[in-house]
């Protein structure tokens, strides 16, 4: 019934069946528990939002963690 | 005899109004590994960490450990940094995430490059980067050039340390202009840290011994044949140049030889006209 929703993921496409929330999302990347933040579009999602914010279609969507670096 | 250890203790650098013990901060990347890290980081004495901001490898790091479990913040005041930015933009986007992923946290050390050879500050971008940072609550310790304007710059802009390189990132050449960072030394208020080019312990403690408020470093100790040990040394080489600096060195004599022992009551009493003993 709804459509699949289409995004750009760290650079790369990626499609979703349905769309969903930024939580769910995190689930169905494997990486709920990490320590991680996310941007949409340019905009930081806090992660206090992520259980209402959902992915729309067309969002380009950065998933960063800490590295090692100098 | 526990005095040099009281006078460490007691002399914190305070960067953005909190005290640190350490006067040595230290990056996290090119070890071999997350022991590694740890281990050589513990041996550092370090309080302040440098860590990197990237993508998470999608799908391909369920169940691998991460830095900030190696490095808990509980432990470590970790500073995010924007290596790898060549735009005031970039580097703004990547720190608000870092805010994001430490929970609000507001220290950070902002560094825009200028190109992908040298790794110089670019340091028209770094200036616009501070100033948008600043008015948003970050605050900011520069990495910057040894230009002593653009040193005072950003100083003027707010941010809460400067850090001008002694060498290129990663280079180990050691400190090479050491009449630029004593101007930046004498003429900021905030505190100024040495950021980059570090080689080996000496480059640390004439860092310190020029008055630098502390040492950043990464390579030096990663690529070191013993990363621990030399981890131990920097922490021994920051100590020391303190020290010396707040002891104040000897005036330099280039033409006058100063005996340290007595002139007189030799066993054989020089003549006149034929040279001292030392």
């Amino acid at each position: 019934m709804s459509a699949p929703i289409r995004v750009v993921l760290n650079g790369a496409p990626r499609e979703f069946p349905a769309p969903l929330t930024f939580s769910e999302l995190i689930d169905e990347l494997s990486l709920a528990g990490r320590r991680l933040a996310v941007e949409r579009n340019g905009e930081i999602v806090p992660r206090s939002r992520f259980g209402d914010a959902r992915v729309a279609d067309g969002d380009r969507i950065e998933v960063v963690i800490a590295v090692g670096g100098g | 005899m526990n005095a040099p250890e009281k006078i460490v203790a007691e002399d914190a650098l305070v960067v953005a109004g909190k005290p640190y013990r350490s006067r040595l901060l230290v990056g996290t990347g090119k070890y071999r590994d997350f022991d590694e890290t740890r281990r050589a980081i513990e041996a550092s004495g370090a309080e302040i960490v440098t860590v990197a901001i990237r993508r998470t490898n999608i799908g391909q790091n369920a169940g691998e450990p991460s830095l900030l479990e190696v490095l808990p913040p509980s432990r470590y005041t970790i500073l995010p940094n924007t290596a790898g930015c060549y735009t005031a933009e970039d580097a703004v986007r990547t720190l608000r995430l870092a805010r994001e992923l430490l929970d609000g946290h507001a220290l950070v050390k902002l560094e825009v490059l200028g190109d992908q050879q040298s790794l110089y500050p670019n340091m028209p971008e770094t200036l616009a980067a501070a100033k948008t940072l600043v008015a948003e609550g970050f605050q900011v310790m520069a990495y910057c050039s040894d230009d002593p304007i653009l040193a005072r710059q950003l100083e003027d802009l707010g941010c809460v340390a400067v850090m001008p390189l002694a060498s290129l990132i990663g280079s180990g050449m050691g400190i090479l202009n050491p009449w630029n960072l004593q101007i930046i030394i004498d003429r900021l208020s905030v505190p100024v840290l040495v950021d980059a080019g570090i080689g080996t312990a000496s480059d640390a403690a004439i860092a310190m011994e020029l008055g630098c408020d502390g040492v950043l470093m990464n390579t030096a100790i990663a690529k070191a044949r013993d990363p621990v040990r030399m981890g131990a040394a920097m922490k021994l080489a920051v100590e020391a140049g303190r020290e010396a600096f707040l002891a104040g060195r000897m005036a330099k004599k280039p033409y006058e030889a100063s005996a340290s022992s007595p002139r007189s009551g030799l066993i054989a009493p020089a003549k006149a006209g034929e040279p001292k003993g030392a």
